[in-house]
């Protein structure tokens, strides 16, 4: 058996060797792809030893390198990385086999660079899941950045470059401009950069207090991978890439490792407590609630699904914000659970867009209209994902907003109810909309939702009086495509029965037991 | 009478022997496998010289046992073992270097001249750091500009633009070095020595308006030949139409020996008894450090050629030590330190870059540039780590230097200096990523005049750049060497000139 200290680095370095597997295996795709998964199962395996550590209570650290006197390179799992790691490594282990199915049904170039960056990618969420303290988290915060920049400009045309200089300009002039000099700030305050439970500014209040406003808005909107509004350009943008890298990125790694670096940094660095005292987290919050309100308004606005989806993430993350912003500890954990939720559920629905346009290249909203008795495993796995995202029971992204409110009470603060309230009824209409057409609308040429379009056989004929069609041509996208969407889809409802074996993993880190 | 007893001097007296020695060889391989040699050899004293320095401290040689002050002094101390060890070790990776950039860009009859002047120019530099004795600083200094003039005129083989770049050069840096001379003799005049330790041990007590003129001088003297903004305008031309592997060379060093002059002079001549050193950091070094670190990145950022952009983003990082050294904290002086050393990887990695895409393309405009990845990627890759370095990406060496920077503003109670600091890198970021941009996502020209062939750079070129980008990750994770001697070395300065510890 593993140790979890040996765990931690080695998911780091694994992908790495996967990478150079990849690499090297560049002529030869099943070889390849085999690489990629195997070196998937073994971090996914990598990331359980280390959470059922934490599990039972350990907290396992490991320093690899002191670089600046004072600032190692050092990881320490605690339950929030833990579970991010877990849910990273798991949906990285489904996705590859999705993107072997979508990249392979799509024909798509430069299929070895993709993966390659994606083994990179992994292992850099895998640093930021462990960090020890915010200098080991920028680095590999910083090398995620870099190394999907490819993935994101996958196509080389004028349109994947725009969209790059705008993920790569918004994401790096935030992180640099913004949350290094937080860092060093902090640094140069507290003398230290590493998360601690209950947070490190409290012991140094007098010198915080001043400008802890400052320094929190310096940090959620420095973790630009957070997408708080008005830094979110960098998402819609990113939707240029291979779905899936929309889909396990754009949905799952990326800004996970956003609003989790968020979480990271009001548990830990500033603590619950001292923000609830010094109410530095309160202007955020409402920037928060603004961004929740603000992208889902946006995104039903938009008849692209991709684009759809992509401020339905801006919005969904930031939940999370919200719940660290709102200083309470059920606040906190719904921010948590929302990581994971939000994952499973938004995972499915990029996996579905990327089903429906490899299957039958359409892309619009408008154009979904009938498809659903063409696809019916999709949309039905679309429609179980879109109801995660609007919280009904039973489905996983109902217990986040419960916290949340839950939280939003504690916090005292009635209106964030409400703009919760309003969020989802937002969901419903941009989310639901979509499967309902695709079941109950008749397809464009087709007079009645249960003709096809396929049909043009007589309706009528003189002895057998009226002709019923035959059955709706199922045409699904490939299995490899299917399979993934499948357990994401089965994932969002298993997860609302065992959200509680979460909240108990979860406890400790809001000081509870 | 053992070498290791000579050992400071070897730095200075192995190559000054090996340069004239130089001319008499035949032109072509024979000059440049010298030159390298001696290279290796001086790089070889100055590793010896710093472990010295660093485990038994500073050394004081007493050249032709001449007692100081009547005789020269070299006094090596942590500070400047460090400035050593970084000049003779860029020379030892950029003399191997040079030799197919230089079969390109200059005439083969030239080249015993060319090494020879190269050897010279290092030979000086080196004098410049190791020297404990002001008028030998001068000395030195004209030994390295001098052979830096011709250097850069060689240039006009390619292009005769190289000429008045050279010569613009040579009118500045001949005013910037009277001036320095005119500071050291007023300082001359109220002392009678020119020996540093000695002028500092007279200088205590005489605040009078001579001395002050004597540093006024000597700091914009030095301001002139370390590119301080706005008495930077020889730089860029000087930088562009040099031969490429001259530009990797001094870009690497020659600004970061003034810098060094400027801080010697600062901490071990004068100390902060003196109001104006207090009134040079707040009132010179501090506003024109920051704006060269704005005004020379945004021009970078619309330059056309990209050996232009480079030349004015040094213009922009030597913004950044000047800043550093401003605070007048060991913080401060220390990212100074760190900085000097890292940027000098960084820069020398990138100018050999553009000389691997003059050498193919045979022009360092952006259009040069054009899909570079699919032309040369070992080269294009190289550009961007150092690229990245350049932006302070965490993992290399800019990343070091910025947080020193950043940690030294904070720490200072400059905490606005922090904010300009990122933001200025923020326009590095852009004019680098503009680059990255047209080498990856572009498609290379083919056809007209900057097509080229698909062919990477000779390993000759491509294994010392490497070693550079190597470096700039080494020590971009590796702080001992740059944090660990710097924050000894800054502390030991800062004792020196009686500052707050």
């Amino acid at each position: 058996m593993i140790s979890p200290e040996l765990a931690m680095p080695l998911a780091l370095a694994l992908p790495l060797v996967g990478f150079i597997a990849i690499w090297l295996l560049d002529k030869q795709p099943n070889l390849r792809e085999a690489a990629t998964l195997i070196t998937g199962g073994a971090l996914f395996a990598l990331a359980i030893v280390v959470f059922a550590a934490v599990a039972g209570g350990a907290r396992p650290e490991v320093t690899v390198i002191e670089v600046i006197g004072g600032l190692p390179i050092a990881f320490h799992a605690e339950p929030l990385g833990a579970m991010f790691a877990v849910i990273a490594s798991g949906l990285w282990l489904v996705n590859s086999v999705y993107s072997i199915g979508y990249m392979r049904g799509h024909g798509e170039e430069h299929q070895t660079r993709f993966y390659m960056c994606f083994a990179v990618a992994i292992s850099a969420a895998m640093g930021v899941a462990f960090a020890a303290n915010l200098f080991t988290l920028f680095i590999f915060y910083e090398v995620l950045t870099l190394s999907t920049f490819p993935l994101v400009t996958h196509y080389g045309d004028d349109k994947a470059r725009n969209g790059g200089r705008i993920y790569l300009g918004v994401l790096m002039a935030t992180s640099i401009g913004l949350l290094l000099p937080a860092i060093v700030w902090t640094y140069a305050i507290t003398g230290t950069s590493d998360f601690v439970p209950g947070g490190i500014m409290a012991d140094h209040a007098d010198a915080v207090a001043p400008i802890a406003g400052v320094l929190m808005g310096l940090y959620v909107f420095g973790i630009g991978k957070a997408a708080l509004m008005p830094v979110h350009p960098w998402l819609p943008n990113a939707m240029v890439a291979p779905t899936p890298v929309s889909a396990f990125l754009h949905a799952v790694a990326v800004v996970k490792a956003g609003v989790f670096s968020v979480l990271k940094v009001a548990v830990y660095i500033f603590g619950v407590d001292f923000i609830a005292d010094t109410g530095a987290g309160t202007p955020f919050m409402w920037i928060a609630g603004g961004s929740i309100l603000l992208a889902s308004a946006i995104a039903m606005n938009k008849d692209n699904l991709k684009a759809r989806l992509a401020y339905s993430t801006v919005s969904q993350l930031s939940y999370v914000t919200l719940g660290a912003m709102l200083a309470t500890q059920m606040g906190v954990m719904g921010g948590a659970m929302q990581i994971a939720a939000h994952a499973l559920g938004k995972m499915t629905l990029f996996m579905c867009a990327g089903a429906i346009y490899v299957a039958h290249h359409k892309s619009l909203v408008s154009e979904l209209r009938g498809l659903g008795r063409v696809m019916p495993f999709t949309f039905g796995a679309f429609f179980i994902g879109a109801m995660s995202i609007i919280g009904l029971p039973p489905m996983a992204g109902s217990w986040p907003k419960f916290f949340l409110m839950l939280g939003a009470a504690d916090a005292g603060q009635l209106a964030i109810i409400a703009v919760l309230m309003v969020s989802s009824i937002l969901n419903v209409i941009y989310l639901l909309s979509i499967p309902v057409q695709a079941f109950l609308k008749a397809p464009p040429g087709a007079n009645h939702p249960f003709e096809g379009a396929w049909y043009d056989g007589p309706r009528y004929d003189a002895d057998k009086g009226p002709v019923t069609p035959p059955r709706t041509p199922i045409a699904e996208a490939p299995f490899a495509c299917l399979l993934p969407i499948g357990v994401t889809a089965a994932g969002s409802l298993i997860l609302f029965f065992f959200m509680g074996a979460l909240y108990d993993f979860l406890l400790p880190m809001i000081g509870g037991q | 009478m053992n070498l290791i007893a000579q050992l400071p001097v070897l730095p200075i007296v192995v190559p000054i022997i090996a340069a004239p020695i130089t001319l008499l060889l035949p032109p072509g391989r024979a000059p440049h496998l010298w030159a390298s040699l001696f290279s290796w050899l001086t790089f070889a004293a100055c590793i010896a010289l710093f472990m010295q320095v660093s485990a038994n401290g500073p050394i004081s040689y007493e050249l032709g046992d001449w007692a100081p002050p009547i005789g020269i002094e070299y006094y090596v101390d942590l500070a400047n073992a460090l400035v050593l060890l970084l000049v003779s070790g860029i020379a030892a990776v950029v003399f191997p270097f040079a030799y197919r950039s230089v079969q390109l860009e200059i005439d083969e009859r030239q080249t015993p001249l060319f090494y020879g002047a190269l050897l010279i120019c290092m030979t000086g530099l080196l004098g410049v750091t190791i020297t404990g004795d002001a008028f030998n600083v001068f000395v030195f200094l004209e030994i390295s500009s001098l052979s830096g003039y011709a250097l850069i005129a060689m240039g006009a083989r390619r292009d005769r633009r190289a000429l008045t770049a050279a010569f613009n050069y040579l009118v500045m840096g001949t005013i910037g070095a009277t001036f320095f001379v005119i500071g050291i003799g007023l300082l001359y005049q109220a002392t009678g020595t020119l020996n540093m330790a000695d002028l500092a041990q007279r200088l205590i007590g005489q605040d009078n308006r001579m001395i002050s003129a004597g540093f006024a001088f000597i700091l914009v003297g030095m301001g002139l030949k370390l590119a301080m903004f706005p008495l930077h305008l020889w730089l860029p031309n000087a930088y562009t139409y040099a031969p490429s592997a001259v530009t990797a060379f001094m870009a690497a060093t020659a600004t970061k020996v003034a810098v060094y002059v400027i801080i010697r002079f600062i901490f071990s001549v004068f100390n902060f008894d003196f109001a104006f050193i207090g009134a040079a950091f707040t009132y010179v070094l501090l506003p024109l450090g920051l704006a060269g670190m704005f005004v020379a990145s945004l021009v970078a950022l619309f330059q056309e050629d990209v050996k232009r952009m480079l030349a004015y983003s040094s213009v922009a990082q030597i913004g950044y030590m000047l800043l550093g050294l401003s605070f007048a904290t060991v913080e401060g002086l220390t990212a100074t330190l760190v900085h000097v050393f890292n940027h000098a990887l960084m820069k020398g990695a990138l100018f050999m870059a553009v000389a691997c895409v003059v050498l193919r393309a045979g022009s360092h405009s952006i259009h040069a540039f054009a899909g570079l990845s699919k032309r040369m990627p070992v080269t294009t890759w190289a550009f961007i780590i150092s690229g990245l370095s350049l932006i302070g990406v965490p993992l290399t060496v800019g990343f070091i230097s910025k947080w020193y920077l950043l940690q030294a503003a904070f720490e200072a109670g400059h905490w606005y200096a922090g904010f300009l600091i990122v933001a200025s890198s923020l326009i590095a970021l852009a004019y680098v990523g503009r680059v990255a941009e047209v080498m990856l996502l572009r498609e290379p020209a083919e056809e007209g005049k900057y097509a080229m062939p698909k062919e990477e750079a000779p390993l000759s070129m491509l294994i010392p750049m490497w070693v550079l980008v190597a470096a700039n990750i080494y020590f971009g994770v590796r702080t001992d060497l740059t944090g660990g001697i710097a924050t000894r070395a800054a502390e030991a300065l800062m004792a020196m000139a009686g500052g707050a510890p």
